[in-house]
């Protein structure tokens, strides 16, 4: 039996009166890529972030590697974490953004180095040697001191996939990583995301790359209107879509 | 077509009848207004300068040689000890009240507003005669248990000494100021800052003292460094508590010699000085807070290195 990364049952979320997750029931296996499509609005990346405490469930559960999102339990009733419990369930889920948000006032080393050496309280020396390594991975070796603004948005990115993995995560969370970036360099960053998957990384991606889905995707998940519509082995889905509007949204980005 | 767009033949002007070399030149620039406002200003400057000078009434060597003294000097000190330490407590308070106001406790940052509408609202003149005032509302200040035992307890007097009192109201009139600079600073940081550093496990403390707080420095420090030269001079009002600074001083000498107008010449020319002396300060401290950002024409070690090892900067953008 496969063991499990993510087990989600009846997950919902509302801003106000507006109700953006209507109960996403998902299983993940350790290993897999997950790719996520739909349109915008959707809910895509409300649940992304639900699933590292960006934002807080209303109704449901998460599980991550069987722990809990959000809650503990102590004598058979259920408490919230505390920011540090929450914190620590976060050391292990790496995030990527559309919009890469490095640290502007730290070079890419320092932009890699500062969770490990302040959050696990690391050697600065191990961390370094650590960052060149994945700098060398993503292919910036030679910016290793340079700082985001003068980095193209590829570049940034894959310097912001190389900060994710210095905390050696278990799970990769990536919101669109690909959609702020000029066509000629969406390629970069998803041959380094490529790279990550064949490494056998549990991997979660948001995404308009149906290409990248296709090939790299283990899983799909097409979500409308804050639910799954439709899901199954990436392929399947693309080529014979069973509900109207996965059939209507992919004519729409194919 | 393409060669003749970026390489145009001077000799042989388009049918346009437009000669292609004159337009490499740039245009003829007018002077005139400037040669005129620089007449008018210098003109100016010479009739103030001339009445300064023949004017007997401003008694030169008596400003110059009030302007070296020690009483003057002396009050100088108190006033730059006056300004750090109001403008220290300032900011400190001003962090700790816009913390409190961004808070999600309502309670802690509704407390925080009240405190700002409070120490920002009453005139600062009125708050030092507050604190200096305040024995007579309380004449002890006592430390212990609300309404039971008593630990220790001072005469007013004793504690809130003039220096005291001004600490106290220009401290918390400038935390009120500075909260609301710092609270701007902060939010002015992108909300994705806050959210990537949280994703990698980051504690909040370490948050805001290593991602947020720096960058907000950008936006804090111009202000800042405007509120400490308003300062510098909002310390004058302290007079009024007796503590004699650097007006207070010259007002002491003056009501004694009647050398009134040289008197308040030579403080007003230390405080000149020193506000020239901060400004400079600040030139070089926003320069440090800009380091990672676009702006060109900064050159500190660090960017040096980031920037020779930085392909895609072209070579002409490097400093010297
Ligand atoms: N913090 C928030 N406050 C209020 N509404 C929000 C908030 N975050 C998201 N929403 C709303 O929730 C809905 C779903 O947003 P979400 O970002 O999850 O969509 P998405 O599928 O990721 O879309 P996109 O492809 O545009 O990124 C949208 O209608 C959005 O406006
Ligand atoms: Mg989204």
């Amino acid at each position: 039996m496969t063991e499990v990364m993510i087990e989600a049952q009846g997950v919902t979320k509302s801003f106000g009166d507006l109700e953006v997750l209507n109960g996403i029931d998902l299983t993940i296996p350790k290993g897999s890529v997950t790719c996520i499509i739909g349109p915008s609005g959707s809910g895509k990346s409300t649940f992304l972030r639900c699933i590292n405490q960006l934002e807080t469930l209303d109704g449901g559960y998460i599980l991550v590697e069987g722990q809990p999102v959000g809650v503990k339990v102590r004598k058979g009733r259920l408490h919230a974490q505390n920011n540090a419990e929450a914190a620590k369930m976060r050391e292990n889920i790496g995030m990527v953004f559309q919009s890469f948000n490095l640290f502007p006032h730290m070079t890419v080393l320092e932009n890699i180095c500062e969770a490990p050496v302040r959050v696990k309280k690391e050697s600065r020396k191990a961390v370094q040697d650590r960052a060149k390594i994945l700098l060398e991975r993503v292919g910036l070796s030679e910016k290793v001191h340079a700082y985001p603004a003068s980095l193209s948005g590829g570049q940034q990115q894959r310097v912001a996939i190389a900060r994710a993995l210095a905390m050696e995560p278990r799970l990769m969370l990536f919101d669109e990583p690909t959609s702020a970036l000029d066509p000629e360099l969406v390629g970069e960053v998803l041959d380094v995301m490529r790279k990550l998957a064949d490494g056998g990384m549990t991997m979660i991606v948001v995404t308009h790359e149906i290409g990248f889905a296709r090939e790299v995707g283990d899983h799909l998940i097409f979500m409308d209107g804050g639910g799954i519509v439709e899901q199954g082995d990436p392929r399947t889905v693309l080529s014979d879509p069973q509900h109207v509007r996965t059939k209507q949204f992919l004519a729409k980005v194919i | 077509m393409a060669n003749t767009a970026t390489e145009p033949d001077a000799k042989a002007p388009a049918g346009d009848g437009l000669d292609r070399q004159l337009l490499q030149g740039r245009p003829h620039q007018r002077h005139g207004g400037l040669w005129l406002t620089a007449a008018i200003v210098l003109f100016a400057i010479f009739l103030i300068s001339y009445s300064l000078i023949t004017n007997p009434r401003f008694e030169w060597n008596v400003v110059f040689g009030w302007f070296t003294s020690e009483r003057l000097f002396t009050g100088l000190l108190r006033t730059l000890g006056l300004t750090a330490i109001s403008m220290a407590v300032g900011i400190v308070v001003g962090v700790l009240l816009a913390l409190a106001r961004l808070a999600p406790n309502a309670v802690v940052a509704g407390t925080a507003a009240f405190l700002v509408w409070l120490f920002r609202g009453v005139p600062v003149f009125v708050q030092l005669l507050f604190w200096g005032f305040i024995a007579a509302i309380y004449p002890r200040i006592a430390v212990g248990v609300p309404f039971g035992p008593e630990f220790f307890s001072v005469d007013a007097n004793v504690l809130i000494t003039p220096f005291m009192a001004a600490i106290l109201g220009l401290g918390l009139n400038e935390g009120a100021y500075m909260s609301e600079i710092v609270r701007a600073g902060l939010l002015s940081v992108n909300r994705g800052q806050t959210e990537a550093a949280t994703a990698l496990g980051m504690r909040r403390f370490a948050i805001l003292s290593r991602v947020v707080l720096p960058q907000a420095m950008k936006i804090i420090i111009p202000p800042t460094g405007n509120q400490t030269i308003s300062m510098l001079k909002t310390t004058s009002l302290v007079s009024v508590l007796a503590f004699p600074e650097l007006l207070y001083s010259a007002q002491l000498v003056y009501s004694a010699n009647f050398k009134t107008i040289p008197l308040l010449i030579a403080a007003s020319m230390w405080y000149l000085l020193v506000t020239s002396i901060l400004s400079l300060g600040q030139y070089f401290i926003e320069r440090h807070f800009n380091r990672g950002g676009i702006t060109p024409g900064r050159s500190t070690r660090r960017t040096r290195k980031a920037k020779a090892e930085n392909s895609r900067t072209a070579p002409q953008e490097v400093q010297p």
